[in-house]
């Protein structure tokens, strides 16, 4: 029986790191499809970030609420993951509480450390339900997350309070069996800290039903730990591994430092110097201006978009938004998804990209959403895992200027007075120092 | 008081200190050229050896690159980049910080590097340098002022204190809005928004930053940018306010505390 068993779960480790595998090179393929970035410099930064905003949350700490509790469920996430590695060693060998017996007494502290975690997890997860679903936050609730990202969020919350109430219900009745000296139950020495409060609820079961009860609790504990594993790539939650790498790769420079285009500082460059233009016609091969659809962002946007767990703290800094207009920055990084995604399994079906008539601009953004933004950055400082939307944004405004000309009349206006008077306004260059005359007439 | 241009330095044979970026807004705009008076007093007063470009000052191109011409930028920056260097200026002072932003930021993968300071870092040091002395029991001394960060000084290139340590030197009373600092709440200018209409909504931005600076019940609110202090008095006209609060750049309420 227990030989099946061990077989049972090589093939269920087996069949889920598989499939998570497969699912992660269609998401480094998706990544990939975006342009090279060119960011290797001043390792030392950025290991210092993924120390400082990934290990450490420090932007999560500017919501104090949300932070403690959040830091509750990543701390119970990590930590717990230790008991995994014992769950996964005993389902192979067949063993029980493999690491017990080395352990002493530690182990018992351990376990009771990894419960009260579990307990603080469940809780939060309830917490956050409720704000979501009953308080009804605002950036919880806003447009752009109805239909499957609400669910999404919903099913995370719930995965997460059943798999800590498996593993609790799972440790209640083992230490019961433990205190019946059932055979194959090793006496760890006294209640867990959390479990045994309920332990006693269950000592009434008799030994079949309190081994149906465990081994019930084992396997669909780590089944769904299996399960959830591959649901993240097709979730939001996939910030639970991203937001490291992408804490490594955020923008070093200040925030206000928009990216140069090269090719265009190039041209201006040989239309006022011409003896500086290259001769050869190579140089000279079409590009664009700009981004149209997702292959034109850097692969670094891309990872933006897979990093976004939806939590709304840009959308809701936004002045844009605040103000009732249609931008919202959390919905350029879903739309970039989306459509990075569609253009995955574009690919997936016909070997390479068929054009399918669609970009990430106007099929996905609007031309108003990106002529709302005011450039102020604050979604940018408000993302606890250093996504960037502004650099999409702006990157789409270029493309909508200077591919499709496509700009309202007062910009177009204010173009022209740059070109012709050298201001942004209808002014003569000639009374640029009028103010220092007056002055001087003072 | 007759303030000196680059040609004119140059054909003296001799380098200014600093030169001074005036910007657009503080070239043409009626009530920012009342900043950009203030400043140049202050310099003059000061004794700092300074200069403007004149009527060859051109647009950074901000509001260009922003907006999404890639090209005009460019252009604007090559002219830039060849006047400055041609000057062989090394070190720029501006009271915008679009302009700032540009200059320290964005030139110098163009070519043109230069030591670039906002003027309320500038009147900073010159205050620390002792070089600026404020009168005793100023105009501004016990008054309640608050603080509006513009996006460009303050997320852009995480400048908070200098403005703050100046209005501290005029021992104003700083009540701090609730959205400051890094969480502070733009004016709805920036990216070349100054120059086109809202897109559709249910309020001006000018217009919620203006509430939560008239919520403090300060009498001044402190700004450090033209485009800034041209959206938040109209908020305050908006609001029917002017009489009772005033906006002003850092540097007009330095010039009336000298």
């Amino acid at each position: 029986m227990q030989i099946v068993q061990q077989i049972l779960f090589v093939l269920l480790a087996a069949a889920a790191v598989f499939l998570f595998a497969r699912k992660v090179r269609e998401i480094r393929r998706n990544i990939k499809l975006g342009k090279d970035a060119g960011i290797n410099d001043n390792p030392s930064a950025r290991w210092r970030n993924v120390l400082l905003l990934a290990f450490g949350q420090k932007k999560m700490f500017k919501r104090m609420t949300p932070a403690i509790l959040h830091f509750f469920v990543y701390a119970g996430f990590v930590i717990i993951n230790i008991e995994i590695l014992e769950i996964i060693l005993d389902g192979i060998f067949g063993t029980h509480r493999l690491f017990a017996p080395y352990l002493g007494g530690l182990y018992n502290i351990l376990i009771g450390c990894f419960e009260i975690l579990a307990a603080l997890v469940l809780v939060s997860c309830a917490i956050f339900l409720v704000r979501r679903n009953i308080l009804k936050l605002k950036r919880l609730n806003q447009g752009e997350l109805n239909g499957w990202p609400k669910t999404d969020a919903n099913a995370i919350l719930i995965t997460e309070i059943v798999l800590m109430a498996l593993l609790l219900t799972m440790n209640a009745a083992d230490y019961n069996l433990q205190q019946m000296n059932v055979h194959h139950y090793y006496n760890t020495g006294g209640p867990f800290w959390v479990s045994g409060l309920i332990a006693p609820l269950l000592s009434g079961m008799g030994e079949g039903g309190l081994v149906a009860l465990e081994r019930t609790c084992w396997w669909l504990h780590i089944a769904g730990i299996f399960a959830f594993l591959n649901y993240l790539p097709y979730s939001k939650h996939l910030h639970i591994v991203l937001a490291f790498p992408n804490a490594y790769y955020a923008k070093l420079v200040p925030q206000g430092k928009m990216d140069n285009m090269k090719d265009i500082q190039n041209e201006v460059l040989y239309m006022m110097e011409p003896d500086k233009a290259p001769t050869d016609a190579a140089a000279a091969e079409p590009h664009r201006f700009g981004a149209k659809d997702v292959n034109d962002l850097s692969w670094k946007n891309l990872m933006d978009a897979y990093s976004c767990t939806e939590c709304g703290r840009c959308t809701a800094v936004c002045p844009a938004n605040i103000t009732g207009k249609k931008l919202s920055p959390r919905k350029i990084m879903m739309d970039t998804r989306d459509r990075m995604e569609e253009m995955g399994r574009n690919i997936d079906q016909n070997k390479e990209f068929v054009d399918d008539g669609k970009s990430l601009l106007h099929d996905y953004i609007s031309t108003e959403e990106l002529r709302a933004c005011t450039t102020c950055n604050a979604c940018v400082e408000a993302c606890p895992v250093s996504i960037d939307p502004l650099s999409i944004i702006l990157q789409l405004r270029r493309n909508l200027v200077m591919e499709e000309s496509n700009a309202p009349q007062e910009w177009n206006m204010m173009f022209g007075n740059i070109e012709n008077n050298m201001a942004p306004w209808k002014f003569s260059p000639d009374d640029r120092d009028k103010w220092a005359q007056e002055l001087a007439e003072a | 008081m007759h303030i000196k241009t680059m040609a004119e330095f140059m054909a003296e044979g001799i380098q200014p200190e600093v030169l001074f970026w005036v910007g657009c807004a503080g070239s043409f705009d009626q009530r920012a050229q009342r900043i950009t008076k203030a400043f140049a007093q202050i310099l003059d007063k000061v004794g700092v050896s300074f200069a403007i470009l004149g009527k060859e000052e051109m647009c950074t191109g901000d509001p260009a690159r922003r907006s999404g011409n890639e090209f005009l930028f460019q252009m604007m920056a090559y002219n830039n980049i060849q006047l400055l260097n041609g000057y062989g200026i090394k070190k720029i002072v501006t009271a915008c910080p679009h302009c700032f932003n540009i200059f320290k930021n964005e030139y110098p993968a163009l070519g043109g590097e230069y030591e670039v300071i906002h003027h309320t870092t500038f009147i900073n040091q010159l205050i620390a340098d002792g070089k600026i002395i404020m009168k005793e029991g100023g105009a501004f001394k016990g008054k309640k002022i608050t603080y509006h960060d513009s996006c460009y000084l303050g997320r852009a290139n995480n400048i908070y204190e200098a403005p703050r340590a100046v209005l501290e030197a005029m021992d104003v009373e700083l009540i701090e809005m609730k959205r400051c600092k890094t969480n502070g709440l733009c004016c709805g200018a920036g990216g070349a928004q100054m120059f086109k209409e809202d897109e559709p909504g249910n309020k001006r931005i000018n217009i919620e930053r203006t509430e939560e600076a008239l919520a403090t019940g300060a009498t001044v609110i402190a700004a450090n940018c033209p485009f800034c202090t041209t959206m938040l008095m109209d908020g305050v006209k908006n609001k029917e306010q002017e009489e009772h609060v005033q906006v002003l750049d850092i540097a007009e309420m330095v010039a009336r505390s000298l």
